[in-house]
Protein backbone atom coordinates (compact mmCIF):
# COMPACT_ATOMS: atom_id res chain seq x y z
CA UNK A 1 0.00 0.00 0.00
CA UNK A 2 1.24 3.18 -0.79
CA UNK A 3 1.09 6.72 0.70
CA UNK A 4 -1.40 8.51 -0.02
CA UNK A 5 0.34 11.67 -2.30
CA UNK A 6 -0.54 15.26 -3.23
CA UNK A 7 -2.17 15.23 -6.44
CA UNK A 8 0.23 17.19 -9.01
CA UNK A 9 -2.44 16.99 -11.63
CA UNK A 10 -5.29 19.58 -12.69
CA UNK A 11 -7.58 16.31 -12.78
CA UNK A 12 -6.42 15.06 -9.26
CA UNK A 13 -6.51 18.72 -7.93
CA UNK A 14 -10.18 19.57 -8.75
CA UNK A 15 -11.15 15.68 -7.60
CA UNK A 16 -9.54 16.39 -3.96
CA UNK A 17 -11.04 19.95 -3.89
CA UNK A 18 -14.58 18.42 -5.06
CA UNK A 19 -14.14 15.60 -2.04
CA UNK A 20 -12.97 18.64 0.40
CA UNK A 21 -15.78 20.51 -0.18
CA UNK A 22 -18.39 18.48 -0.99
CA UNK A 23 -17.56 14.56 0.53
CA UNK A 24 -20.57 12.21 -0.73
CA UNK A 25 -21.82 11.62 2.31
CA UNK A 26 -22.77 15.16 2.59
CA UNK A 27 -23.90 15.49 -0.81
CA UNK A 28 -25.93 12.34 -0.21
CA UNK A 29 -26.47 11.89 3.54
CA UNK A 30 -28.93 9.82 4.87
CA UNK A 31 -29.76 11.47 8.26
CA UNK A 32 -30.87 15.37 8.69
CA UNK A 33 -30.50 17.48 11.87
CA UNK A 34 -33.56 16.75 14.24
CA UNK A 35 -34.66 20.30 13.05
CA UNK A 36 -35.67 18.98 9.56
CA UNK A 37 -38.98 18.16 10.20
CA UNK A 38 -41.99 20.34 8.38
CA UNK A 39 -43.47 20.70 5.33
CA UNK A 40 -42.10 23.54 4.25
CA UNK A 41 -38.89 21.52 3.52
CA UNK A 42 -40.93 19.64 0.70
CA UNK A 43 -41.50 22.85 -1.66
CA UNK A 44 -37.56 23.14 -2.02
CA UNK A 45 -38.07 19.01 -3.76
CA UNK A 46 -41.62 19.60 -5.57
CA UNK A 47 -39.66 22.37 -7.35
CA UNK A 48 -37.17 20.19 -8.30
CA UNK A 49 -39.24 17.77 -9.51
CA UNK A 50 -41.77 19.96 -11.15
CA UNK A 51 -38.69 21.26 -13.22
CA UNK A 52 -38.24 18.01 -14.70
CA UNK A 53 -41.69 17.91 -15.59
CA UNK A 54 -41.48 20.86 -17.29
CA UNK A 55 -38.36 19.91 -19.31
CA UNK A 56 -39.71 16.77 -20.44
CA UNK A 57 -43.09 17.91 -21.40
CA UNK A 58 -41.28 21.18 -23.35
CA UNK A 59 -38.78 18.88 -24.86
CA UNK A 60 -41.64 16.92 -26.33
CA UNK A 61 -43.29 20.06 -27.57
CA UNK A 62 -39.83 20.93 -28.95
CA UNK A 63 -39.41 17.47 -30.84
CA UNK A 64 -42.67 17.94 -32.66
CA UNK A 65 -42.11 21.27 -33.71
CA UNK A 66 -44.17 24.60 -33.23
CA UNK A 67 -47.31 23.60 -34.75
CA UNK A 68 -47.79 20.36 -33.11
CA UNK A 69 -49.80 20.79 -30.37
CA UNK A 70 -52.11 23.27 -32.64
CA UNK A 71 -52.74 20.39 -34.55
CA UNK A 72 -52.96 17.67 -32.85
CA UNK A 73 -54.85 16.42 -29.83
CA UNK A 74 -51.95 14.61 -28.37
CA UNK A 75 -50.18 17.71 -29.06
CA UNK A 76 -52.60 19.71 -26.92
CA UNK A 77 -52.47 17.35 -23.90
CA UNK A 78 -48.78 17.83 -23.89
CA UNK A 79 -48.91 21.36 -24.12
CA UNK A 80 -51.66 21.41 -21.06
CA UNK A 81 -48.52 19.69 -19.22
CA UNK A 82 -46.69 21.88 -19.81
CA UNK A 83 -48.96 24.84 -18.86
CA UNK A 84 -49.68 23.16 -15.61
CA UNK A 85 -46.71 21.73 -14.82
CA UNK A 86 -45.00 25.28 -15.31
CA UNK A 87 -47.56 26.84 -12.75
CA UNK A 88 -47.03 24.11 -10.16
CA UNK A 89 -43.35 24.63 -10.49
CA UNK A 90 -43.63 28.43 -9.73
CA UNK A 91 -46.00 28.00 -7.01
CA UNK A 92 -44.18 25.91 -5.52
CA UNK A 93 -40.97 28.05 -5.51
CA UNK A 94 -43.11 30.85 -4.68
CA UNK A 95 -44.03 29.16 -1.74
CA UNK A 96 -40.40 27.78 -1.40
CA UNK A 97 -38.79 31.45 -1.71
CA UNK A 98 -41.49 32.81 1.07
CA UNK A 99 -40.52 29.46 3.52
CA UNK A 100 -36.43 30.14 3.18
CA UNK A 101 -37.27 34.12 3.30
CA UNK A 102 -39.17 33.96 6.83
CA UNK A 103 -36.40 31.04 7.82
CA UNK A 104 -33.71 33.43 7.53
CA UNK A 105 -32.12 31.13 5.44
CA UNK A 106 -29.03 32.91 4.43
CA UNK A 107 -27.91 32.74 8.08
CA UNK A 108 -24.62 30.96 8.60
CA UNK A 109 -22.72 31.88 5.40
CA UNK A 110 -25.59 30.88 2.79
CA UNK A 111 -26.56 33.73 1.38
CA UNK A 112 -24.89 32.52 -1.88
CA UNK A 113 -28.02 29.81 -1.58
CA UNK A 114 -29.99 32.62 -1.25
CA UNK A 115 -28.86 34.32 -4.13
CA UNK A 116 -28.48 32.10 -6.26
CA UNK A 117 -31.95 30.74 -5.29
CA UNK A 118 -33.51 34.25 -6.00
CA UNK A 119 -31.37 34.55 -9.47
CA UNK A 120 -33.44 30.85 -10.11
CA UNK A 121 -36.81 32.60 -9.27
CA UNK A 122 -36.19 35.59 -11.93
CA UNK A 123 -34.76 33.59 -14.31
CA UNK A 124 -37.72 31.07 -14.20
CA UNK A 125 -39.83 34.50 -14.31
CA UNK A 126 -38.02 34.95 -17.88
CA UNK A 127 -38.13 31.77 -19.38
CA UNK A 128 -41.59 31.65 -18.70
CA UNK A 129 -42.40 34.76 -20.21
CA UNK A 130 -40.57 33.14 -23.46
CA UNK A 131 -42.53 30.46 -23.35
CA UNK A 132 -45.66 32.81 -23.34
CA UNK A 133 -44.50 34.67 -26.32
CA UNK A 134 -44.23 31.26 -28.58
CA UNK A 135 -47.14 29.76 -27.96
CA UNK A 136 -48.24 31.07 -31.76
CA UNK A 137 -51.95 31.99 -31.27
CA UNK A 138 -53.64 35.36 -29.92
CA UNK A 139 -52.25 35.44 -26.48
CA UNK A 140 -48.66 35.26 -27.34
CA UNK A 141 -49.16 38.40 -30.38
CA UNK A 142 -50.79 40.22 -27.47
CA UNK A 143 -48.56 39.50 -24.67
CA UNK A 144 -45.71 40.21 -27.60
CA UNK A 145 -46.91 43.44 -28.85
CA UNK A 146 -47.34 44.70 -25.50
CA UNK A 147 -44.60 43.72 -23.70
CA UNK A 148 -42.14 45.41 -26.23
CA UNK A 149 -43.06 48.75 -25.09
CA UNK A 150 -41.60 47.91 -21.45
CA UNK A 151 -38.43 46.09 -22.81
CA UNK A 152 -37.72 48.74 -25.47
CA UNK A 153 -37.82 51.88 -22.90
CA UNK A 154 -35.55 49.90 -21.05
CA UNK A 155 -33.42 49.57 -24.00
CA UNK A 156 -33.30 45.94 -23.64
CA UNK A 157 -35.69 45.73 -26.77
CA UNK A 158 -32.72 46.72 -28.92
CA UNK A 159 -31.23 43.05 -28.64
CA UNK A 160 -33.93 40.97 -27.11
CA UNK A 161 -36.59 41.18 -29.70
CA UNK A 162 -40.03 39.91 -28.26
CA UNK A 163 -41.50 40.19 -32.17
CA UNK A 164 -38.95 37.85 -33.49
CA UNK A 165 -40.33 34.30 -33.23
CA UNK A 166 -36.89 32.50 -33.89
CA UNK A 167 -35.21 34.79 -31.46
CA UNK A 168 -37.81 34.21 -28.18
CA UNK A 169 -37.83 30.23 -29.47
CA UNK A 170 -34.02 30.00 -28.69
CA UNK A 171 -34.33 31.85 -25.75
CA UNK A 172 -37.32 29.56 -24.33
CA UNK A 173 -36.02 26.20 -24.97
CA UNK A 174 -32.39 26.37 -25.27
CA UNK A 175 -30.45 29.31 -23.42
CA UNK A 176 -32.47 29.76 -20.27
CA UNK A 177 -33.32 26.35 -19.41
CA UNK A 178 -29.75 25.96 -19.64
CA UNK A 179 -28.99 28.96 -17.07
CA UNK A 180 -31.68 28.30 -14.90
CA UNK A 181 -30.97 24.42 -14.95
CA UNK A 182 -27.21 25.42 -14.03
CA UNK A 183 -28.23 28.06 -11.14
CA UNK A 184 -30.29 24.75 -9.83
CA UNK A 185 -27.25 22.48 -9.86
CA UNK A 186 -25.45 25.06 -7.88
CA UNK A 187 -28.00 25.99 -5.45
CA UNK A 188 -28.25 22.53 -4.77
CA UNK A 189 -24.84 22.30 -4.03
CA UNK A 190 -24.82 25.32 -1.86
CA UNK A 191 -27.92 24.16 0.15
CA UNK A 192 -25.68 20.30 0.68
CA UNK A 193 -22.61 22.27 1.11
CA UNK A 194 -23.52 24.16 3.60
CA UNK A 195 -26.34 21.94 4.92
CA UNK A 196 -29.63 23.12 6.05
CA UNK A 197 -29.73 26.02 7.95
CA UNK A 198 -30.63 25.82 11.94
CA UNK A 199 -33.33 27.05 13.57
CA UNK A 200 -33.12 30.75 14.95
CA UNK A 201 -32.83 31.00 18.92
CA UNK A 202 -31.03 27.26 18.79
CA UNK A 203 -31.14 25.08 22.11
CA UNK A 204 -27.71 24.79 22.56
CA UNK A 205 -27.58 21.99 24.32
CA UNK A 206 -28.43 20.34 20.71
CA UNK A 207 -24.36 21.41 20.24
CA UNK A 208 -23.55 18.86 22.51
CA UNK A 209 -23.08 15.26 21.20
CA UNK A 210 -24.98 12.97 23.00
CA UNK A 211 -22.64 10.10 21.90
CA UNK A 212 -19.56 9.80 19.74
CA UNK A 213 -19.23 7.85 17.87
CA UNK A 214 -15.79 6.55 16.63
CA UNK B 1 -32.41 7.52 14.98
CA UNK B 2 -29.11 7.77 15.09
CA UNK B 3 -26.58 10.26 16.82
CA UNK B 4 -23.43 11.72 15.63
CA UNK B 5 -20.34 14.42 16.40
CA UNK B 6 -17.68 15.74 15.50
CA UNK B 7 -14.23 15.91 17.46
CA UNK B 8 -13.87 19.55 16.30
CA UNK B 9 -15.85 22.32 17.50
CA UNK B 10 -16.24 26.26 16.40
CA UNK B 11 -16.71 28.16 19.16
CA UNK B 12 -15.75 31.26 17.53
CA UNK B 13 -18.32 30.60 15.11
CA UNK B 14 -22.00 32.21 15.18
CA UNK B 15 -24.22 28.73 15.71
CA UNK B 16 -25.82 28.33 12.27
CA UNK B 17 -22.15 28.79 10.94
CA UNK B 18 -20.48 25.90 12.26
CA UNK B 19 -21.22 22.10 11.21
CA UNK B 20 -24.57 20.50 12.99
CA UNK B 21 -23.23 18.33 15.88
CA UNK B 22 -26.82 17.60 17.27
CA UNK B 23 -29.68 15.27 17.22
CA UNK B 24 -30.49 14.10 13.72
CA UNK B 25 -33.07 11.93 12.21
CA UNK B 26 -33.04 9.44 9.29
CA UNK B 27 -33.96 11.80 5.67
CA UNK B 28 -34.09 9.55 2.67
CA UNK B 29 -33.32 12.21 -0.17
CA UNK B 30 -33.80 10.14 -2.92
CA UNK B 31 -37.15 8.36 -1.88
CA UNK B 32 -38.27 12.00 -1.02
CA UNK B 33 -37.32 13.23 -4.70
CA UNK B 34 -39.09 10.05 -6.03
CA UNK B 35 -42.10 10.47 -4.32
CA UNK B 36 -42.19 14.04 -4.93
CA UNK B 37 -41.19 13.35 -8.98
CA UNK B 38 -44.57 10.71 -8.71
CA UNK B 39 -46.97 13.01 -6.84
CA UNK B 40 -45.70 16.36 -9.24
CA UNK B 41 -46.25 13.94 -12.40
CA UNK B 42 -49.60 12.64 -11.75
CA UNK B 43 -50.76 15.86 -10.32
CA UNK B 44 -49.67 17.82 -13.37
CA UNK B 45 -51.02 14.80 -15.87
CA UNK B 46 -54.97 15.30 -14.28
CA UNK B 47 -54.52 19.21 -14.09
CA UNK B 48 -54.60 18.60 -17.98
CA UNK B 49 -56.57 16.15 -18.70
CA UNK B 50 -59.20 18.02 -16.21
CA UNK B 51 -58.72 21.57 -17.43
CA UNK B 52 -56.61 21.51 -20.98
CA UNK B 53 -54.69 24.77 -21.55
CA UNK B 54 -56.16 27.71 -24.37
CA UNK B 55 -55.40 28.29 -27.61
CA UNK B 56 -57.26 31.08 -29.13
CA UNK B 57 -56.46 31.12 -33.04
CA UNK B 58 -54.04 33.78 -34.11
CA UNK B 59 -54.91 36.83 -36.13
CA UNK B 60 -53.63 37.55 -39.34
CA UNK B 61 -53.09 40.30 -41.48
CA UNK B 62 -56.08 38.72 -43.41
CA UNK B 63 -58.09 38.02 -41.00
CA UNK B 64 -57.84 41.50 -39.57
CA UNK B 65 -58.67 43.13 -42.83
CA UNK B 66 -61.55 40.90 -43.95
CA UNK B 67 -63.51 41.04 -40.45
CA UNK B 68 -62.37 44.54 -40.00
CA UNK B 69 -61.32 46.27 -42.85
CA UNK B 70 -62.10 50.20 -42.24
CA UNK B 71 -59.67 49.29 -39.46
CA UNK B 72 -57.55 48.07 -41.87
CA UNK B 73 -57.54 51.08 -44.40
CA UNK B 74 -57.50 53.29 -41.82
CA UNK B 75 -54.31 52.05 -39.64
CA UNK B 76 -52.33 51.37 -43.33
CA UNK B 77 -53.31 55.27 -44.23
CA UNK B 78 -51.50 56.43 -40.54
CA UNK B 79 -48.64 54.04 -42.10
CA UNK B 80 -48.80 55.73 -45.17
CA UNK B 81 -48.83 59.21 -43.84
CA UNK B 82 -46.59 58.82 -40.97
CA UNK B 83 -48.63 59.03 -38.01
CA UNK B 84 -48.91 55.52 -36.93
CA UNK B 85 -47.67 54.06 -33.46
CA UNK B 86 -45.13 52.33 -35.52
CA UNK B 87 -43.98 55.00 -37.61
CA UNK B 88 -43.99 57.79 -34.51
CA UNK B 89 -42.41 55.03 -32.50
CA UNK B 90 -38.98 56.09 -31.72
CA UNK B 91 -35.90 53.58 -30.85
CA UNK B 92 -35.58 50.57 -31.97
CA UNK B 93 -38.17 51.52 -34.76
CA UNK B 94 -37.48 54.43 -35.88
CA UNK B 95 -35.56 57.83 -35.63
CA UNK B 96 -38.61 59.82 -34.35
CA UNK B 97 -37.00 62.71 -31.97
CA UNK B 98 -38.50 62.95 -28.65
CA UNK B 99 -39.81 59.46 -28.79
CA UNK B 100 -38.00 57.57 -26.09
CA UNK B 101 -39.10 57.07 -22.68
CA UNK B 102 -36.92 58.30 -19.95
CA UNK B 103 -35.95 57.65 -16.72
CA UNK B 104 -35.01 61.77 -15.06
CA UNK B 105 -32.62 62.46 -17.69
CA UNK B 106 -31.75 59.20 -18.97
CA UNK B 107 -32.77 57.31 -21.98
CA UNK B 108 -31.65 53.89 -21.84
CA UNK B 109 -34.20 53.62 -25.23
CA UNK B 110 -32.67 56.29 -27.12
CA UNK B 111 -29.45 55.22 -25.98
CA UNK B 112 -29.54 51.66 -27.26
CA UNK B 113 -30.84 53.09 -30.86
CA UNK B 114 -32.61 51.76 -33.98
CA UNK B 115 -31.83 47.98 -34.03
CA UNK B 116 -34.86 47.17 -35.95
CA UNK B 117 -35.33 50.01 -38.41
CA UNK B 118 -38.62 50.21 -40.08
CA UNK B 119 -39.83 52.46 -42.60
CA UNK B 120 -43.81 52.11 -42.55
CA UNK B 121 -44.22 53.84 -46.03
CA UNK B 122 -41.87 51.36 -47.67
CA UNK B 123 -42.16 48.11 -45.78
CA UNK B 124 -45.90 48.38 -44.90
CA UNK B 125 -47.31 49.78 -47.83
CA UNK B 126 -44.99 50.75 -50.76
CA UNK B 127 -42.86 47.35 -51.06
CA UNK B 128 -46.13 44.81 -50.45
CA UNK B 129 -47.76 46.75 -53.68
CA UNK B 130 -44.92 46.89 -56.04
CA UNK B 131 -44.41 42.93 -55.44
CA UNK B 132 -48.35 43.24 -56.91
CA UNK B 133 -48.21 41.47 -60.21
CA UNK B 134 -50.43 42.29 -63.66
CA UNK B 135 -52.57 45.49 -62.47
CA UNK B 136 -51.96 48.41 -64.42
CA UNK B 137 -54.30 50.42 -62.19
CA UNK B 138 -52.08 49.98 -59.22
CA UNK B 139 -48.84 50.55 -61.50
CA UNK B 140 -50.27 54.13 -62.53
CA UNK B 141 -51.02 55.11 -58.81
CA UNK B 142 -46.98 53.89 -57.91
CA UNK B 143 -45.70 55.62 -60.41
CA UNK B 144 -47.78 58.68 -59.48
CA UNK B 145 -46.99 58.67 -55.99
CA UNK B 146 -43.12 57.93 -56.87
CA UNK B 147 -43.12 60.97 -59.50
CA UNK B 148 -44.23 63.25 -56.77
CA UNK B 149 -42.50 65.18 -54.31
CA UNK B 150 -42.60 63.66 -50.69
CA UNK B 151 -44.15 67.17 -49.89
CA UNK B 152 -46.96 66.49 -51.93
CA UNK B 153 -46.86 62.57 -51.63
CA UNK B 154 -47.65 64.15 -47.27
CA UNK B 155 -50.37 65.97 -48.11
CA UNK B 156 -52.06 63.03 -50.31
CA UNK B 157 -51.59 60.70 -47.51
CA UNK B 158 -52.69 63.16 -44.86
CA UNK B 159 -55.45 64.33 -46.36
CA UNK B 160 -56.65 60.85 -47.23
CA UNK B 161 -56.06 59.79 -43.42
CA UNK B 162 -57.76 63.04 -42.06
CA UNK B 163 -60.57 62.22 -43.88
CA UNK B 164 -61.23 58.31 -43.77
CA UNK B 165 -61.32 59.11 -40.08
CA UNK B 166 -63.81 61.37 -40.60
CA UNK B 167 -65.85 58.98 -42.53
CA UNK B 168 -69.03 57.67 -40.85
CA UNK B 169 -67.58 54.06 -39.76
CA UNK B 170 -64.31 54.81 -41.14
CA UNK B 171 -65.85 53.78 -44.20
CA UNK B 172 -63.66 54.46 -47.47
CA UNK B 173 -67.35 54.75 -49.59
CA UNK B 174 -68.04 57.73 -47.26
CA UNK B 175 -65.30 59.43 -47.35
CA UNK B 176 -65.14 63.15 -48.68
CA UNK B 177 -64.23 64.04 -51.81
CA UNK B 178 -60.88 65.98 -51.82
CA UNK B 179 -57.54 65.50 -53.59
CA UNK B 180 -56.21 62.41 -52.21
CA UNK B 181 -54.22 61.55 -55.54
CA UNK B 182 -53.24 58.08 -55.40
CA UNK B 183 -53.29 57.17 -52.18
CA UNK B 184 -57.53 55.93 -52.40
CA UNK B 185 -56.23 53.31 -55.17
CA UNK B 186 -52.83 52.24 -53.73
CA UNK B 187 -54.94 51.77 -49.98
CA UNK B 188 -57.51 50.20 -51.92
CA UNK B 189 -55.21 47.55 -53.27
CA UNK B 190 -53.54 46.81 -50.31
CA UNK B 191 -56.53 45.42 -48.94
CA UNK B 192 -57.60 43.24 -51.36
CA UNK B 193 -53.72 42.25 -50.84
CA UNK B 194 -54.16 41.86 -47.20
CA UNK B 195 -57.85 39.79 -48.03
CA UNK B 196 -56.07 37.73 -49.91
CA UNK B 197 -53.57 36.75 -47.42
CA UNK B 198 -50.70 38.18 -49.63
CA UNK B 199 -49.42 41.35 -47.24
CA UNK B 200 -48.83 38.32 -44.32
CA UNK B 201 -46.45 37.00 -46.82
CA UNK B 202 -45.52 39.80 -48.08
CA UNK B 203 -44.61 41.80 -44.75
CA UNK B 204 -42.91 38.31 -43.20
CA UNK B 205 -40.35 37.35 -46.63
CA UNK B 206 -38.87 41.30 -46.79
CA UNK B 207 -35.45 39.58 -45.73
CA UNK B 208 -34.99 35.78 -46.26
CA UNK B 209 -36.77 33.10 -47.44
CA UNK B 210 -36.73 31.24 -43.93
CA UNK B 211 -38.09 34.11 -42.16
CA UNK B 212 -39.25 33.93 -38.36
CA UNK B 213 -38.84 37.72 -37.29
CA UNK B 214 -42.30 38.28 -37.25
CA UNK B 215 -41.54 42.17 -35.93
CA UNK B 216 -43.25 44.21 -38.85
CA UNK B 217 -46.43 42.20 -38.98
CA UNK B 218 -47.19 42.17 -35.41
CA UNK B 219 -46.64 46.30 -35.21
CA UNK B 220 -48.83 46.28 -38.34
CA UNK B 221 -51.47 44.59 -36.50
CA UNK B 222 -50.77 46.36 -33.09
CA UNK B 223 -51.14 49.56 -34.82
CA UNK B 224 -54.69 49.00 -35.54
CA UNK B 225 -57.47 48.92 -32.91
CA UNK B 226 -59.27 45.27 -33.69
CA UNK B 227 -56.18 43.18 -31.97
CA UNK B 228 -56.63 45.21 -28.71
CA UNK B 229 -60.28 44.74 -29.35
CA UNK B 230 -59.80 40.86 -29.34
CA UNK B 231 -57.46 41.08 -26.74
CA UNK B 232 -59.72 43.11 -24.56
CA UNK B 233 -62.63 40.86 -24.97
CA UNK B 234 -60.07 38.71 -23.13
CA UNK B 235 -59.58 40.47 -20.48
CA UNK B 236 -56.33 41.25 -21.22
CA UNK B 237 -56.18 44.57 -21.51
CA UNK B 238 -53.35 46.65 -19.69
CA UNK B 239 -56.12 48.17 -17.20
CA UNK B 240 -57.09 44.40 -16.94
CA UNK B 241 -54.09 43.80 -15.34
CA UNK B 242 -53.58 41.83 -18.87
CA UNK B 243 -49.88 40.58 -18.81
CA UNK B 244 -50.72 38.36 -16.03
CA UNK B 245 -54.04 37.14 -17.43
CA UNK B 246 -54.40 34.26 -19.73
CA UNK B 247 -57.13 34.06 -23.11
CA UNK B 248 -60.05 32.63 -21.32
CA UNK B 249 -60.59 31.72 -17.48
CA UNK B 250 -56.85 30.13 -17.19
CA UNK B 251 -54.25 31.37 -14.76
CA UNK B 252 -51.44 32.48 -17.02
CA UNK B 253 -48.44 34.62 -15.42
CA UNK B 254 -49.65 35.42 -11.77
CA UNK B 255 -46.23 35.89 -10.55
CA UNK B 256 -46.00 39.04 -12.45
CA UNK B 257 -48.37 40.27 -9.97
CA UNK B 258 -46.24 43.22 -9.21
CA UNK B 259 -44.73 44.29 -12.27
CA UNK B 260 -48.67 44.61 -13.48
CA UNK B 261 -49.64 46.71 -10.30
CA UNK B 262 -47.67 49.26 -10.85
CA UNK B 263 -49.51 50.14 -14.44
CA UNK B 264 -52.34 50.39 -12.52
CA UNK B 265 -51.94 53.31 -9.87
CA UNK B 266 -50.42 56.30 -10.30
CA UNK B 267 -48.16 58.17 -11.15
CA UNK B 268 -47.33 55.24 -13.33
CA UNK B 269 -50.93 54.79 -15.06
CA UNK B 270 -50.94 58.21 -16.63
CA UNK B 271 -47.05 58.89 -17.08
CA UNK B 272 -45.37 59.14 -21.02
CA UNK B 273 -42.67 57.20 -19.08
CA UNK B 274 -44.29 54.67 -17.47
CA UNK B 275 -42.67 51.73 -18.98
CA UNK B 276 -39.24 52.77 -18.43
CA UNK B 277 -40.43 54.03 -14.74
CA UNK B 278 -41.79 50.16 -13.99
CA UNK B 279 -39.16 48.82 -15.43
CA UNK B 280 -36.69 50.48 -13.15
CA UNK B 281 -38.87 50.10 -10.22
CA UNK B 282 -38.93 46.42 -10.97
CA UNK B 283 -35.04 46.69 -11.63
CA UNK B 284 -34.47 47.63 -7.90
CA UNK B 285 -36.66 45.47 -6.45
CA UNK B 286 -35.40 42.21 -8.03
CA UNK B 287 -32.15 43.72 -7.31
CA UNK B 288 -33.07 43.90 -3.32
CA UNK B 289 -34.86 40.24 -3.60
CA UNK B 290 -31.98 39.17 -4.41
CA UNK B 291 -29.59 40.98 -1.77
CA UNK B 292 -31.89 40.74 0.67
CA UNK B 293 -29.45 39.06 3.20
CA UNK B 294 -26.90 41.86 2.94
CA UNK B 295 -29.91 44.38 3.37
CA UNK B 296 -30.11 45.77 7.08
CA UNK B 297 -33.47 45.83 8.05
CA UNK B 298 -35.17 43.64 5.58
CA UNK B 299 -32.84 40.74 6.48
CA UNK B 300 -34.14 41.03 10.15
CA UNK B 301 -37.63 40.92 9.20
CA UNK B 302 -38.03 37.16 9.71
CA UNK B 303 -36.34 37.50 13.51
CA UNK B 304 -39.33 40.17 14.11
CA UNK B 305 -42.11 38.01 12.03
CA UNK B 306 -42.09 34.91 14.06
CA UNK B 307 -43.30 32.33 11.45
CA UNK B 308 -40.20 30.31 11.91
CA UNK B 309 -42.02 29.07 15.64
CA UNK B 310 -44.47 28.33 13.43
CA UNK B 311 -42.17 26.07 11.19
CA UNK B 312 -40.17 25.39 13.73
CA UNK B 313 -42.34 24.74 16.29
CA UNK B 314 -41.57 20.69 16.64
CA UNK B 315 -38.28 21.41 17.61
CA UNK B 316 -38.89 24.48 19.63
CA UNK B 317 -41.38 22.53 21.35
CA UNK B 318 -38.88 19.27 22.45
CA UNK B 319 -35.56 21.64 22.49
CA UNK B 320 -36.76 24.22 25.07
CA UNK B 321 -35.85 27.23 22.98
CA UNK B 322 -38.22 29.86 23.97
CA UNK B 323 -36.62 32.98 23.35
Amino acid sequence: MTAPTTPHTWTGKVRARALRELPPDQLLPETQPVYVASWIYVFGVLTLAAFLVVLVSGGVLGLKGRTWWHRSSTGHYFNSLHLWSVELFMAFMVIHLWGKFFMAAWRGKRAMTWVTGAVCFLGSIGTAFTGYLIQSNLDSQWISTQAKDGLNAAGIGAFFNVTDFGQMLMWHIALLPLIVGVLIGVHIIQVRRRGVVPPMEIDLRDRVPEQVTP
Amino acid sequence: MTTTASPRRHHAHAPEEQKWTGRVREYDLVKEFVIALAVVAVLTAALAAIFSSPDVKQLTLSTWSRSAPNDFLLTSATELDGTSGTATYGAPYTHTPDAAQKIGPVSLQHIAGVTHPINTVQDFVLVPLTGVPADPTLSAALGAWQGASAAQQQTWAAAYDDALAKAPDNDPAKVASGSYGPVPVMLGRLLTLAQSGGLDGALLSQKQFFATDYTKPLLFIADGSYLEDRARAEHLGGDQWGMMNETGSYPGQAWLWLYTFWYQVSPFSTSGNADALVWGVMAVLSLALVLVPFIPGVRSIPKWVPVHRLIWRDYYRGSGATR
